[in-house]
């Protein structure tokens, strides 16, 4: 793929930008011992080069059907060599002063950087427009909690932008209605959804718990009750309680872009209880006189794990009292965020571990593209003592056809056959029953009637257009 | 006195070594992970590398030693660097860097510190000027009207968390009156009156909340170590050979009162710089508090080992001091 270079673009400082950078920062990226978070952005890539100073050339070891990763959108910048050039590998995290202070070519250029608490941004002399920015600086202010952030817009009227203000329904109803500002909220891939565990995870299997080696589940592995848990959840009053103008009720794990979205699994959005308890009636499962259902010894009782946070909280009392209407009895448990999504491999309680029958949280996919994210759900992704518990299956899924039609995805071009597949394999997903999707969740954020010309985005930094802001007349 | 100072400080050094060390290994056996706020799109394989950046892949002895130098040599050694402008071969020794910022720890603690001890300490100080004539007062004049609200509101102050005043103040304060601001402004710099005037009201909610909170603790500690005193025989002796009120409780009564309230200011001392968690939360003034909790919510282990061990250091040498002042406060006590 070859990239050409806008002439006349100079980084902040002055300087012109050219491809003599864009190729630093793929070495910069790849440089070993670095630990370069946005490594995954040039996984294929096998060179860079610059054919002259505005042209840059990348090359991949494989035709790579959706080569927009390297390069393209707000986490994967372009480095300045000249300031980084001494910060290769192991040095990169002692360039103290190039990090808290990167030169780049956007409207706005660092002035202060406090971490975890300003970052104060004075507009950028050499934008390659010079009518814009319309603001001479911006102040980013961290800290607090989203309830407060939300109040500073929209109430108090200190600030004029907030991000992520997950708050309750009524409450971001009560500050609009406050007449300051609005509220709006954006939908990208993020799925609130439940994996179902398809191996067994008895604390007696030692070493082999929540692995293959262990076995299938005795009861998550008959897909009647996979379909019936899914059949008895209703996901609108999940959205109500939770999540509000937030949230959509969902069946899809791959929930846009709209290209992306099947209709297939539709029949998840109406809750059905009677034909949940008919469909495990059929199956054998028996009620008990516990109203648990039962079968060959097999009690249809599980456990639900999530991350501690107020609104996953309630979903699990919900989905309990769901899940109680057809006789399956639910043990609740929560673990804190930094542990359960932490990895920790000596840690017994990660999600990657999974060491309980469901467990809940959000997912998503980077950019516009799933094929990454839906070869997640690879046989060889599944985390494991001999992986280190590393991979993304976390429901411990494992289909050959499913394998199969990833490898074809890979190679496949066209945008609307790339679309059949995509949706293929979401229906793939849903239908076996490997996650349930609950929520297809937005991003809210505040702003004032003080500022003109926002456009929200849930596909890229929220600040993406922050070059057309202004004040409104 | 000075034998005895001198004696303790050097008890102190193996304290504070070990202390670090259970830090230390604390810290590594807590469940929490630095890389666990990323997001879940980074691959397996990158978070390795990324750890092996962090030199988690070291052994856990390696990793404490490698901070017990970078504490103790390289950065005093920068901070020497950096004072008298003298270059000491080595320019690019490693510092102790927060794993989840990368900035250098020691940064992070110069950037946090005014704040904190601006709003933090200025309510201590509030408080602990109020508390006293509070706490007199009350208990000179026990069970009178100023007794029984002063009672009422230190039951209020040090019964409701700083999270409901913080937010009902704000309420009031900055949504309804729009006296003052909700939001601390750390890059404000005091240059001329009209930044000192917005300083002061952005100060004004977070120094009222605290200082409500402290000056209802302590002004309790003197009002009940000045009634223990004032039923006291010596009291009555003085009174009897004709002390003026005044002198009676104010030099020999409080004199006396003071020594548990010493220990009580000397030791909440420290937990000024620890900064106020809940405050700074509430009103954004991230300071240390801040800069504590959300360190040890992801993990990042050599800015929350460095920030408890220079708490640890606090606490050590302000309980020395605490000592030393009940010599200066009671002649009977005696360090030599």
């Amino acid at each position: 793929m070859t990239w050409k270079l806008k002439p006349g673009v100079k980084w902040s400082d002055g300087s012109p930008f050219t491809a003599d950078d864009v190729v630093f920062t793929w070495a910069y990226c790849e440089a070993p011992g670095g630990g370069c978070a946005q490594a995954a952005k040039f996984t294929g890539v096998k060179s860079v080069e610059a054919l002259d100073p505005l042209t840059v050339k990348v090359t991949f070891t494989a035709p790579t059907p959706y080569p927009y990763q390297a390069f393209v959108g707000a986490t994967s910048p372009i480095l300045r060599k000249a300031q980084f050039q001494d910060c290769l590998g192991p040095k990169a995290p002692g360039c103290t002063a190039a990090n808290f202070g990167p030169i780049g070519t956007g409207p706005f250029e660092v002035k202060a950087f406090k971490p975890n608490d300003s970052i104060v941004y004075i507009a950028n002399e050499n934008f390659r427009d010079p009518d814009k920015p319309a603001f001479a600086s911006v102040n980013l202010k961290g800290g607090g909690d989203a309830l407060s952030a939300a109040r500073a817009v929209l109430e108090t009227g200190e600030c004029d932008y907030a991000w992520n203000i997950q708050i309750e329904p009524e409450v971001l109803k009560g500050m609009v209605d406050a007449g300051k500002g609005n509220a709006l909220t954006a939908f990208g891939s993020y799925v609130e959804r439940i994996d179902l565990n398809r191996t067994a995870v008895d604390a007696a299997l030692g070493e082999k718990r929540s692995t293959l080696e262990g076995g299938p589940h005795p009861a998550l592995s008959d897909p009647s009750v996979r379909k019936a848990l899914s059949l008895a959840i209703d996901r609108d009053v999940i959205v109500e309680a939770g999540y509000g103008v937030a949230g959509k009720p969902t069946c899809n794990i791959i929930p846009g872009p709209e290209i992306y979205v099947s209709t297939a699994n539709d029949w998840c959005l109406k809750p059905d209880v009677a034909a949940a308890n008919k469909l495990l009636d059929d199956a054998g499962w028996k009620l008990g006189p516990d109203t648990v259902r039962a079968k060959n010894g097999v009690k249809l009782s599980f456990q639900l794990q999530t991350s501690t946070n107020s609104v996953r909280q309630a979903t699990q009392a919900l989905l309990k009292d769901m899940w109680s209407q057809i006789g399956v009895a639910v043990e609740l448990r929560n673990i804190a965020a930094s542990v359960f999504f932490g990895g920790d491999p000596s840690s017994p309680d990660t999600f990657q571990k999974f060491y309980a029958d469901v467990q809940m949280y959000t997912n998503f996919f980077e950019g516009t593209d799933p094929q990454a994210y839906l070869s997640g759900w690879l046989c060889d992704k599944i985390p494991s003592p001999k992986n280190g518990w590393q991979g993304a299956n976390y429901a411990r899924y494992c289909d050959a056809d499913y394998d199969k039609m990833i490898a074809t995805l890979s190679k496949t071009q066209a945008p609307n056959d790339r679309a059949k597949l995509v949706k293929a394999l979401n229906d793939k997903l849903v239908n076996d029953g490997v996650v349930i999707p609950l929520v297809y969740r937005g991003l809210t954020s505040a702003y004032s009637n003080r500022l003109a010309g926002v456009r929200q985005n849930a596909w890229d930094s929220e600040l993406w257009n922050i070059a057309d802001w202004s004040r409104a007349k | 006195m000075l034998g005895y100072a001198a004696r303790r400080l050097l008890l102190a050094i193996p304290v504070l070594l070990i202390i670090s060390f259970v830090i230390f290994s604390l810290l590594t056996l807590a469940p929490n992970d630095p890389l666990g706020d990323l997001p879940l799109t980074i691959p397996p394989e990158v978070r390795a590398d990324m750890r092996a950046a962090l030199g988690l892949d070291q052994p856990f002895f390696i990793r404490f030693l490698l901070w017990l130098h970078q504490f103790f040599v390289n950065e005093p050694m920068n901070l020497l660097q950096a004072m008298t402008g003298l270059d000491f071969r080595d320019a690019h020794r490693t510092r102790v860097l927060s794993w989840t910022t990368r900035s250098p720890v020691v940064d992070l603690i110069v950037q946090r510190l005014p704040q904190t001890l601006w709003v933090v300490g200025l309510a201590y100080l509030f408080g602990v000027m109020l508390a006293v004539p509070i706490g007199v007062l009350s208990a000179y004049r026990q069970h009178s009207w100023f007794d029984q609200i002063g009672a009422f509101v230190a039951m209020v102050g040090y019964s409701t968390p700083t999270f409901f005043t913080g937010v009902v103040l704000i309420v009031v304060f900055s949504v309804k009156l729009k006296w003052f601001p909700s939001v601390y402004d750390t890059n404000l710099k005091v240059t001329d009156w009209a930044s000192f005037i917005a300083q002061v009201r952005q100060m004004a909610l977070p120094v009222l909340v605290l200082t409500l909170y402290n000056t209802s603790q302590i002004s309790r500690f003197v009002r009940a170590s000045m009634l223990d005193n004032l039923h006291q025989d010596y009291v009555r002796t003085a009174r009897a050979k004709g002390v003026k009120e005044r002198s009676v409780v104010l030099f020999h009564v409080l004199r006396n009162s003071l020594i548990p309230v010493v220990t009580v200011v000397a030791l909440g001392v420290p937990t000024i710089f620890s900064g106020a968690i809940v405050t700074e939360q509430v009103f954004r003034v991230n300071g240390l508090g801040q800069l504590l909790i959300t360190a040890i919510q992801s993990g990042d282990l050599p800015l929350v080992q460095t920030l408890t061990f220079i708490f640890a250091v606090l606490i050590v040498a302000f309980n020395l001091i605490a000592d030393l002042l009940y010599g200066l406060l009671d002649p009977r006590i005696s360090y030599e």
